[in-house]
């Protein structure tokens, strides 16, 4: 089953001649077809496109001409990107039907290096949850039992990958988005320093903290994805200038003498047990493989959680104002006038968790509570870039838990404030700007993924990859796959 | 019990500043988890930050400039393609200016 494979075990064998990128595509096809109606990863398949995409690669590896790694490689990406000429509605009421005149810079990358579009990924509405149950279309379930969530927001993303319907897939990460999904899925997800990837075309929910990132099945594949989506791009101002190293090359350096930080902060009340021992067992692999471990303090971790559902929400009223009926998406007819027409566009269109976060912001935004709440959470949000920094003069990388526990049941977590104690590993992350990457470290008795997080400095992704990579020859984690039948 | 953070009348002001049209049962829903919500993020007050400089964006960013100089862009059409009402080349939307509505 070409499904089954790696980019770069499939890429092999389209340069061999063994498999072409047409076959590959219509095998995920009849897999979408077959498993997808039970997880539930898809808001949109593509398959005229895909396969029509599928037969200019046959031709280059006919004429021993392919672009790269990533040609013929059947992907998807979360319905967060514009495509151009495919439906893009971030998972919201308010943009369905909403159809992009443009690509998003990171689909031209993909395109560019003659990857395979297979479709678009459900997700949280606007990238607002921990579970894709915030979508307003349906709930993806997890691989790995059918019953619990896949995490989210990027939950299509990762369930597609880890249940092999995409070879690997885009997500995004502004409070843990791409790592949560991944350890609960049993993938691995990477999230970049802030600014590596262009947003040209991403739909924006927090500015100063969205990322771009790939999810895959191993730490050789996201290295090929980040490879071809990272870099300056003219179209985002925000997009880094520094130079995108090759990263092929940081996957064959081992781990000695590399310091690696343990934050006692992560290891709290409240963490799963099953969960810790695996990271300790994660640890002690590294320590095995020549690292050097020692502990490192992290102090304002537990006000990240709090600063987050600051900023985030404040940023995000910001950027939602788009939506008002005008120029694309819902238009609730029948107002009175202007800003009435306004209003009940979006309070019909959002979600109840969109709107939750809409008020939030705008209250914490609002004359009288922005220094209480909006400017001490600037300074919070320092004091935690701080702690990151003092640690990282001692330590080359942080080790610690992606989430506190595994996944859980849908409908479990009605409660607001405990959807989003979720990301208290996660957050403290994107409010530094830092490199990111969840990676399996083992499964409980219940058979469900736990994730280890790997910490970076900023920019420096490249030991990140090194460190997995290491991590993953070390251990047996990648070899083992949900079990799904049609 | 201790004093709510938020009240209905604080709810129905940011719900009109959001531009939001909400039920009263969603109100009364938003009131509650927003207050559940502040009541955690009060835990912020608890830290001394004096002296401490706010953060807005964690990696360093400076004002990028480029030349201007016309390029190729969307059409009007493509612009407009995705409008939910459009007369000819404007976006249509309802009347600004309030009227006395007839009862």
């Amino acid at each position: 089953m070409l499904t089954a494979l790696t980019i770069h075990e499939l890429s092999a064998r389209f340069r061999s001649g063994e498999a072409t990128p047409s076959q590959a595509v219509r095998e995920y096809l009849e897999r979408i077809a077959a498993l997808d109606p039970k997880v539930k990863a898809y808001l949109t398949v593509v398959p005229e496109t895909a396969l029509g995409q599928a037969a200019a690669a046959d031709a280059r590896f006919r004429s021993k001409a392919p672009l790269g790694p990533l040609d013929g490689i059947p992907l998807a990406v979360k319905d967060v990107f514009c495509t151009r000429g495919v439906e893009t509605t971030c998972g919201s009421k308010i943009l369905k039907g909403f159809v992009p005149p443009y690509d998003a810079t990171v689909i031209t990358r993909l395109r560019s290096a003659g990857a395979v579009l297979l479709g678009k990924l459900n997700m949280d509405e606007f990238a607002m949850g921990s579970s894709t149950e915030n979508s307003a279309f349906f709930t993806t379930r997890n691989p790995w039992d059918l019953s619990r969530v896949p995490g989210g927001s990027s939950g299509g993303s990762a369930a597609a990958v880890a249940a092999d319907l995409a070879a690997a897939t885009l997500g995004t990460d502004t409070g843990g988005s791409i790592r949560q999904p991944a350890a609960f899925s049993g993938t691995v997800g990477f999230k970049p320093t802030y600014g590596r990837v262009s947003r040209y075309g991403l739909i924006a929910f927090a500015s100063s903290l969205d990322q771009v990132g790939p999810f895959a099945k191993d730490v050789a594949d996201t290295a090929l994805m980040l490879q071809t989506i990272a870099g300056h791009d003219p179209m985002d101002s925000t997009s880094a200038t520094i130079p995108v190293p090759d990263y092929a090359q940081a996957l064959r350096l081992d781990v000695k003498g590399l310091r690696v930080g343990i934050p006692a902060e992560y290891f709290i009340d409240g963490l799963d047990p099953e969960v810790e021992a695996a990271v300790r067992a994660a640890i002690a692999t590294l320590e095995d493989l020549g690292a050097k471990t020692e502990s490192v303090s992290l102090p304002h971790t537990e006000y990240g959680l709090a600063a987050y559902y600051v900023i985030a929400p404040a940023e995000a009223s910001s950027n939602l104002a788009r939506y008002d009926g005008v120029k694309y998406g819902l238009r609730v007819p029948g107002a009175r006038d202007l800003i009435d027409m306004y209003s009940r566009t979006r309070g019909a269109g959002f979600g109840a968790e969109v709107k939750r976060r809409v008020m939030l912001g705008t209250y914490a935004l609002s004359a009288g509570y922005y220094d209480a709440y909006y400017g001490q959470a600037q300074k919070v949000r320092t004091l935690v870039l701080r702690d990151f920094q003092e640690a990282f003069k001692r330590v080359d990388v942080i080790v610690a838990p992606t989430t506190p526990g595994v996944a859980f049941k849908m409908g479990e977590r009605e409660d607001p404030l405990q959807m989003y104690l979720n990301d208290v590993f996660t957050i403290p992350v994107n409010l530094a700007g830092l490199p990111g990457l969840a990676i399996p470290a083992g499964f409980t008795q219940a058979g469900l993924p736990i994730g280890l997080q790997i910490i970076g400095k900023a920019f420096d992704e490249a030991t990140l990859l090194r460190v997995a990579k290491a991590y993953e020859a070390a251990t047996p984690w990648r070899s083992r796959k949900p079990e799904l039948a049609a | 019990m201790a004093e709510p953070k938020i009240t209905m009348k604080e709810v129905d002001h940011v719900a009109r500043l959001s531009r939001l049209a909400l039920t009263d049962a969603e109100k009364e829903r938003m009131r509650r988890e927003l207050d559940g919500i502040l009541s955690y993020i009060g835990k912020l007050r608890a830290l001394d930050t004096e002296g401490v400089p706010p953060t807005s964006r964690a990696v360093p960013m400076t004002n990028v400039m480029r030349e201007d100089e016309p390029r190729p862009s969307l059409s009007q059409d493509e612009m407009l393609a995705n409008a939910p009402d459009r007369s000819g080349e404007f976006f249509r939307v309802p009347k600004i200016i309030e009227e006395p509505v007839e009862e």
